[in-house]
């Protein structure tokens, strides 16, 4: 079974992120980027789904050069081999663009799933996945907490507010994963050596057919308006215990409107 | 990633790429499957699997310490095998040794920036595998193949542990008077009989079997050192296949109850008491290395690395240390500008006050001059090991071996102190179990006393390393900090003054050592060794300071600015307290000696 895992290189999510005046989009000076930890679990289930059988796990991204850091850690984790489509003119693409390049991509790949992290950490839209689908015609099972593949068969197990679904569906299929899937294991050293070895592939927009203007800030179906940083967090307020702590609580819920 | 209060990547990357050119490594044969990338990748892994699997665990064993169960086994917290497993399946414990034997040759160096790591996040934890890797190590290296496939094959693909057995319960710092006994049986292996005391991770239930590397004599061998011999004594006999099989007969006694560095097990282990018969009969069965009579060789053929680890393991207490007073300074607040009258004003940070500043600063020489000292000395392993030249190869190793007993009492001393600092800055909350600086203090607090205390390092260093030769050993060290004090000069600034400061505690050092051996009575002579000891390491690492300072130069940005904040802290209070201990030993001064002991 050949497997694509989709990746998305995001900046740190522990670090002090924040827009870029200019152009409202994010700024990626200045922070660290990395493989987006939910994408680590596609990593995982990908890896999983390929272990028993001789097919492979292609690594694919769209991003820019640093975004090769993405690709190379899931390298180092096990995949096989890396697809980055790295373009000038992808810069501000929202997450239609995305779809569409990752959908043209994906038509040059050879795949029986596609695996997807549940959201980025950046963007956190959760639906690229679906729009990539839609462009290839594929059948969706999506936030599987548990995946299983069975031949050509991936059945997986959505875990909703108020019921458990198990849905199925038949390869070629897309898959998206959440972080209930199962802790993605650590690279390791023998993983980092190997990696330096594994074929990544440079794509750019003209490799996939694809022109400027559909892609890119100018091509957004919306925009960012404004932005402004989150207030810091106010003090708060200490109750102090002199016996009556117990009823202070209680009356401070409950002019929070919490009781 | 957030900044770590474990360890600062940004200057391990800073001592490693930026000041010791770890990449240049990769162009030599051995090390040529590496590149920056590997080595990138290696830290980051490191940092990841210490931060997630390590660093839990430090308060919780220090609270939850280890003991025997009513089984007669080891019990310790679950969470240890969990860390264990994920630092062995990344294949940690076998970064360093040959493509041969199933290593993946990684330079010392970057072993050793590794492994901070992992003792900073939990030294209880990571003192297992270290000490593991000592082990194989040193039967591959002294060892037969057929020895090296059975006992250390096993540790480097992180199945098997080690433990080195020297100190006795009356056989401390002189190993000389050791009295375990080793009688050789017509098969060619030996039965071993007597009690070793101290010994790290001597028992516990987490690999499949323990490989003792002990210390003993054999019957009629000659007195003193000479006649001590080395024996691999496994836990669980290997059987045919090598399979853990029958089981030894080494048995624990107890475990001592520690100050700190309580996550591993210490224990007094007794062999050949009759606790097992292995074959039918009591008596530790061992297996000679090497030659008999060599054994106290071997163990210090690894004593360089070795000391170079427990510099290592006292950098990284004293620097996570550090880096949580840094943290908590910046947020406690307490107190005004002495300049500000008005009561109602609000607190200022703690960072604010000149002294807070000081004791920040202090800590911040010590545990960034005890990291680059011993990543410089981890380099010199390598370059003993690879430098193409012979000659630079001999270089490196006669500068290792001046600088081991200062790279093991250095940061032994002064990264303690720095945890001594930590808890100072944190006020009474530091004396508190609510914050974590007590144990690391707790923790370092072992590291002057063991691999050779720091008054034995004093009368090695002065006693032995600087007078080798012909004292060609102290030449070689004084050539090398004047080649840095020469490129000090010429980049002039505060940088030629620090050189000129330097150069006359250094040339200090040259003339006291002549004087204390002037009359060639090592009583009189070595009766100051700590004096000297302290003073030359001051001087070392003040010298590593100045290289730092070269390569931080004028680059902008807060972290070169710590730099040479830094530097500029150890010449200006530092530095100058080396005089008066340089005069002391200078005075041959015998209040020491004269004392009658009635007096104390
Ligand atoms: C604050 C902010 C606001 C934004 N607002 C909008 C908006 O209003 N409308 C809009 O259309 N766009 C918007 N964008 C841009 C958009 O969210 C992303 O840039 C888009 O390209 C991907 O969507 P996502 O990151 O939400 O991915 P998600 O849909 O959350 O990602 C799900 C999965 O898709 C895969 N994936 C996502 N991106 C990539 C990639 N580049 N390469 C490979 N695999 C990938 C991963 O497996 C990931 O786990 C915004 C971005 C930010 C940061
Ligand atoms: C937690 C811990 C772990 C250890 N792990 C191991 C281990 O795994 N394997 C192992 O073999 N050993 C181990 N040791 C033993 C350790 O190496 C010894 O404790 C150390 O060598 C000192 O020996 P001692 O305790 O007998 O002290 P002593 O030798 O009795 O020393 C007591 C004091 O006298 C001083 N002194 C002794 N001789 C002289 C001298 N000639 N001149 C001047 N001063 C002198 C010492 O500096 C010290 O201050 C460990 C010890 C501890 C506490």
């Amino acid at each position: 079974m050949n497997i694509v895992v989709c990746v998305k290189y995001v900046p740190d999510a522990t670090a002090d992120r924040s827009f870029d005046s200019s152009d409202s989009t994010v700024d990626r000076e200045g922070v660290d980027g990395l493989l987006s930890e939910l994408d680590e679990y596609a990593v995982e289930q990908a890896l999983l789904a390929a272990e028993d059988g001789d097919g492979e796990v292609t690594v694919l991204t769209v991003g820019p050069a640093d975004a090769a850091d993405a690709v190379r850690k899931a390298l180092q984790m096990g995949a096989d081999k890396g697809v980055h489509v790295e373009d000038d003119d992808i810069a501000g693409s929202d997450a239609v663009a995305t779809s569409l390049i990752l959908a043209k991509a994906l038509g040059t790949l050879e795949y029986d799933l596609v695996f997807f992290g549940m959201s980025s950490t950046d963007g956190t839209m959760g639906v690229v996945p679906t729009m990539v689908a839609e462009r290839l015609g594929l059948p969706a099972v999506t936030y599987g907490s548990e995946i299983t593949v069975d031949g050509s068969t991936v059945t997986v197990r959505r875990d909703g507010d108020v019921a458990t679904e198990t849905i199925t569906a038949t390869a070629p299929a897309v898959v998206s994963v959440t972080d209930q899937s199962g802790e993605p294991r650590y690279p390791s050293f023998k993983g980092i050596m190997a990696a330096k070895k594994k074929p990544v592939e440079d794509l750019t927009l003209s490799d996939l057919g694809i022109d400027a203007s559909e892609v890119g800030l100018g091509a957004a179906w919306t925009k960012v308006l404004s932005f402004a940083p989150r207030p810091p967090r106010s003090a708060g307020e200490i109750v102090t215990d002199e016996g009556d702590g117990g009823t202070k609580l209680a009356e401070f819920l409950a002019s929070k409107k919490f009781v | 990633m957030a900044e770590s209060r474990i360890m600062s990547s940004r200057n391990l990357d800073f001592l490693l790429n930026e000041w010791l050119d770890v990449e240049a490594l990769t162009r030599r044969a051995r090390y040529a499957e590496h590149d920056r990338e590997t080595f990138d990748g290696l830290l980051e892994l490191s940092e990841r699997i210490a931060t997630d699997m390590f660093a839990p665990m430090a308060r919780a064993l220090d609270v939850d310490e280890p003991h025997v169960g009513e089984d007669g086994k080891v019990v310790l917290l679950p969470g240890v095998a969990d860390a264990l497993a994920a630092y062995n399946e990344a294949g940690f414990p076998s970064l360093g040794f040959d493509a041969e034997h199933g290593g993946a040759q990684v330079p010392f160096t970057l072993q050793q920036a590794s492994s901070i790591w992992f003792q900073a996040a939990s030294v209880g934890v990571s003192a297992y595998p270290s000490l593991a890797k000592g082990n194989a190590h040193l039967i591959l290296t002294h060892g037969t193949a057929e020895q090296a496939a059975t006992y250390a094959t096993p540790v480097i693909e992180g199945r098997w542990y080690g433990t080195m057995c020297l100190s006795e319960p009356q056989a401390g710092s002189s190993l000389t008077d050791i009295t375990t006994r080793a009688v050789r049986q017509e098969d060619g292996s030996y039965r071993l009989t007597g009690t070793k005391m101290w010994i790290s991770a001597g028992d516990h239930e987490l690999g499949e079997n323990i490989v003792h590397l002990v210390l003993a004599k054999t019957p009629g061998a000659p007195a003193g050192v000479k006649g001590i011999s080395l024996f691999i004594v496994p836990k669980l006999l290997p059987d045919a296949d090598g399979a853990p099989g029958e089981r030894n007969d080494v048995s624990l006694v107890g475990l001592n109850h520690k100050m700190g560095f309580r996550g591993t097990t210490n224990t007094l282990l007794n062999f050949g008491e009759g606790f097992a018969t292995p074959g039918g009969q009591a008596g530790a069965v061992g297996f000679l290395v090497g030659d008999e009579h060599h054994g106290l060789s071997y163990m210090f053929h690894m004593m360089n690395a070795a000391r170079i680890g427990v510099g290592a393991g006292a950098v990284a207490l004293g620097y996570t240390g550090y880096l949580h007073a840094l943290d908590y300074a910046k947020t406690r607040t307490q107190g005004r500008a002495l300049d500000d009258k008005d009561p109602a004003s609000p607190p200022v940070a703690i960072i604010e006050h000149a002294d807070v500043r000081r004791m920040l600063l202090a800590s911040k020489s010590y545990v960034e001059g005890g990291l680059a000292l011993v990543l410089y000395c981890a380099r010199l392993v390598d370059e003993a090991a690879t430098a193409p030249e012979e000659a630079d190869r001999d270089r490196a190793r006669r500068l290792l071996e001046v600088l081991t007993p200062v790279v093991k009492a250095w940061p032994s001393q002064w990264c303690l102190a720095a945890n001594d600092l930590a808890i100072q800055v944190h006020g009474g909350y530091g004396y508190t179990r609510d914050y974590p600086v007590e144990q690391f203090y707790r923790d370092n607090r072992l590291n002057p006393i063991h691999e050779g205390t720091n008054g034995i390092q004093g009368l090695d260093l002065l006693g032995r390393k600087v007078v080798a030769d012909g004292g060609a050993g102290l030449a070689l060290l004084a050539e090398t900090i004047g080649a840095t004090i020469a490129r000090a000069r010429t980049a002039g600034g505060d940088a030629a003054s620090y050189a000129d400061a330097l150069e006359g505690a250094l040339g200090r050092i040259g003339e006291v050592t002549a004087i204390a051996w002037a009359d060639r009575d090592p009583a009189v002579a070595l009766a100051n060794a700590t004096a000297y000891l302290e003073a030359a390491g001051h001087v070392v690492v003040a010298w590593i300071w100045l290289e730092q300072l070269l390569v931080a130069g004028e680059q902008d940005g807060a972290f070169y600015a710590g730099k040479r904040a830094a530097a500029r802290y150890f010449f200006t209070y530092e530095l100058p307290t080396v005089a008066p201990k340089l005069d002391l030993v200078a005075a041959c001064d015998r209040t020491t000696i004269d004392l009658d002991v009635d007096a104390l």
